[in-house]
């Protein structure tokens, strides 16, 4: 097998990088660096399928000249893979960072086990009908504001409206449970 | 018949579309969940028959053949894991329903928890009916993206920073799991687990020996096994109830499983059996350590957990039909009790108010039943006869004579004292949260307790919470399905017996897939032959 030594020096530059920009303690650099070290793992793929320079998989081209195209099609998988797990810890370290800002003030850790402290408080037991009836009402509330826009349109924006209507009323909990 | 093999992955995805979709509607939302996971058990069932009678069942997907599609195998081990991790989680869905109706949801704003489950079932089915190491990376990562949303469900501080480890824990292990798929398939020119096994030892032996090694680093991250299981401790158990019982049961089984198929079917000859050996030694050892410090229930339960994974690796190492069969027996005694027993403890939690050993006390009087169900789940993971946890490590002890090494008998000592390590951590339990009286837990001195270290998590507070039937109702039955283990042993053992037969002589692996043989493509070397694909 043969493949290009560009491509090899280069992946194994991003593997060490990668590694050594994990070992840091900010997320944000052991993000970068799983990205890092993730496509040099892609790369490590790719030089399998061969010779660089070979020709696509299309009649009239000999058998000895085409490129290993199953390579291709797991890096394809990989980085899809790779690309959605790290939108899920992107959204963590902005969540981690939000709480860490925020420490002192509203939306905290502390807080948080203060109100499941209060255990009984009726704040953290929030029935399902009362999460039901602000949905209902922030859904009401939209669609008086929107209401011109066709169907289909409105079906899309209601999905995720009603998430962030539903994100909002669970997050205002341990505000409430303060004001009490 | 075999169409089952891909529609047991399909329905809980197909689920977990469905339950998406019913996000507004709860009750609808969990009536899909436990249909399609009904269902799952129901068509796992018929596999294991259907595949016990006639051999492994084969799925070509979408026609292409072995070498160039994507193929599902499945076999007794599959079967086997198939139908009891089908049978965990429904148990688990139905105690999280329970506590879901009690609590009135308010865990996730967004009813997101019933669409993850089934991802993350669906992703487990994937990687134990995989027919080639891509699909069960495919399966892997399916079902740890949904275990990265369950983990931090809720987005609290705690959960968000245990998460942030876990996913970049999980993410390294698959990082080299991908990268030991691109160097296999470099050296072996296919992802097929069938073809890689015939063409595996034609390989040079230093190849072979980096190729193993990765492959079992990559699993023994998943698996937790020493020295990577320091993630474990910290990550599980500050998840809710319900999602540590499955994690603890399932998702480190599926390393097992990976460990257990890729050795079995790549390397017949075991050359890793001595390392394997030493780290099952310090998996068992230091897990159980670990577990005698915990003052918090659900810390003590991981570290079991951790050292628990030691038994299989050993049974791995040893290697022969009886070992492996003992393995498979053990695997899946503890799937089942480990479930419980974190179930129990979620029980615990909610009428105790904390899982803090410090602070709990007087559950004998208080909930009876809770103390009957960790009693006996208890008796049976320390591995008192006659229940199963004691069946498997005696099974297994057995094995290990018979090949007689000095340094299997030294694990077999390993193994044992381990057993009973694993009894005082839980007798200790015991006396202190079941048998002190309620008054006595404000300065209480002991020399039981001088030694225990709070979970750094603990937030010191007494919160009790009622139990729903329902959440009582699928923890007793799960531990009656223990001891259906216990008393059913002969024939589970027996079955387990056929499939070690199956997996100890990879050939029928592979006739199964090739039932041609492997002759035909043995000149599609890479960049020479695709037929397949030119179309």
């Amino acid at each position: 097998m043969s493949a290009s030594l560009t491509l090899v020096i280069l992946m194994a530059v991003m593997y060490a990088a990668g590694v050594y920009v994990m070992l840091e303690r900010s997320l944000t650099r052991v993000l970068i660096g799983l990205l890092l070290v993730g496509n040099a793992t892609n790369l490590l793929i790719f030089i399998m399928s061969g010779r660089p320079g070979s020709s696509p998989i299309v009649t009239g081209t000999s058998v000895e000249d085409m490129v290993d195209p199953i390579p291709q099609v797991l890096m394809l998988t990989a980085i899809v893979i790779n690309f959605g797990i790290t939108a899920l810890l992107l959204a963590l370290i902005y969540r981690s960072w939000w709480l860490a800002q925020l420490g002192d003030e509203g939306d905290t850790l502390t807080d948080e086990h203060a109100t499941e402290s209060a255990g009984e408080a009726d704040v953290t037991f929030l029935s399902s009908s009362d999460d039901d009836d602000a949905i209902a009402q922030s859904l009401d509330e939209f669609e008086r504001g929107d209401g011109a826009t066709s169907d289909e349109d409105s079906t899309t924006h209601t999905g995720t409206h009603s998430k962030h209507a539903a994100g909002r009323s669970g997050r205002s909990a341990p505000a409430e449970g303060d004001a009490r | 018949m075999t169409a089952l093999v891909p529609l047991i992955v399909c329905l809980p995805l197909l689920g977990a579309a469905v339950a998406l979709m019913l996000g507004l509607h709860r009750r609808l939302q969990v009536l899909v969940s436990v249909v399609s996971l009904t269902a799952a058990t129901v068509m796992s069932a018929a596999l294991l028959v259907l595949v016990d009678r006639t051999g492994p069942a084969v799925v070509q997907v979408g026609g292409w053949q072995a070498p160039w599609g994507i193929v599902l195998v499945v076999d007794r081990l599959s079967a086997i894991m198939l139908l009891i991790s089908a049978l965990m989680l429904l148990g688990v869905l139905l105690f999280a329903v329970g506590q879901g109706i009690v609590d009135g949801d308010t865990e996730a704003p967004v009813s997101i928890f019933h669409p993850t489950y089934l991802v993350l079932a669906a992703g487990l089915f994937n990687a134990f009916v995989a027919g080639d190491l891509f699909s069960m990376y495919v399966g892997f990562e399916m079902l740890l993206s949904a275990s990265y949303v369950l983990l931090t469900l809720g987005g609290t501080g705690a959960r968000i920073q245990v998460g942030i480890t876990y996913i970049v824990v999980s993410l390294v292990s698959s990082l080299l799991f991908l990268s030991a798929i691109a160097l296999i398939y470099g050296a072996t020119g296919t992802v097929t687990l069938a073809l890689i096994a015939e063409r595996m030892p034609d390989l040079p032996a230093d190849i072979q020996l980096i190729l193993g090694l990765l492959l079992l680093t990559a699993f023994g991250v998943k698996a937790a096994v020493f020295p990577m299981s320091f993630w474990l401790p910290d990550s599980y158990p500050t998840a809710p109830a319900p999602v540590t019982a499955v994690f603890a049961g399932l998702l480190t089984k599926v390393g097992v499983y990976a460990i257990l198929r890729t050795q079995t079917l790549f390397f017949p000859d075991n050359p890793f059996s001595m390392p394997l050996m030493i780290v099952a030694a310090l998996t068992l050892l230091v897990g159980i350590l670990g577990a005698l410090a915990q003052a918090d229930i659900k810390r003590l339960l991981s570290f079991t957990l951790v050292s628990h994974v030691g038994y299989m690796l050993f049974g791995i190492a040893i290697g022969t039909p009886l070992a492996i069969a003992a393995t498979v027996f053990y695997v899946v005694h503890h799937i089942v009790v480990q479930t419980t027993l974190f179930l129990v403890a979620g029980l615990i939690d909610r009428v105790g108010g904390t899982t803090s050993l410090s602070r709990l006390g007087g559950l004998l009087k208080s909930s009876p039943l809770v103390a009957i169900l960790f009693f006996l789940g208890a008796l049976n993971l320390g591995g008192i006869p006659p229940f199963s946890g004691f069946l498997g490590k005696i099974a297994l002890f057995q094995a290990g004579a018979i090949v007689g090494d000095p340094i299997i008998y030294v694990l077999i000592g390993v193994g044992a004292l381990t057993s009973l390590l694993t009894l005082y951590a839980f007798a200790r339990v015991w006396s202190m949260a079941f048998w002190r009286p309620r008054q006595e837990v404000k300065d209480y001195t002991s020399s039981m307790s001088a030694s225990l270290v709070e979970d750094p998590q603990d937030v010191g507070l007494v919160l009790k919470k009622t139990i729903s039937p329902l959440m009582v109702g699928a923890t007793t039955s799960m531990l009656v399905f223990t001891l259906c283990l216990t008393v059913f042993a002969g024939p589970i053992f027996d079955l387990t017996t056929r499939a070690a037969g199956n997996i100890s002589s990879p050939s029928t692996y592979i006739d199964a897939v090739f039932p041609n043989g492997t002759g035909a493509i043995e000149n599609s070397n890479k960049g020479t032959n695709f037929e397949g694909g030119t179309r």
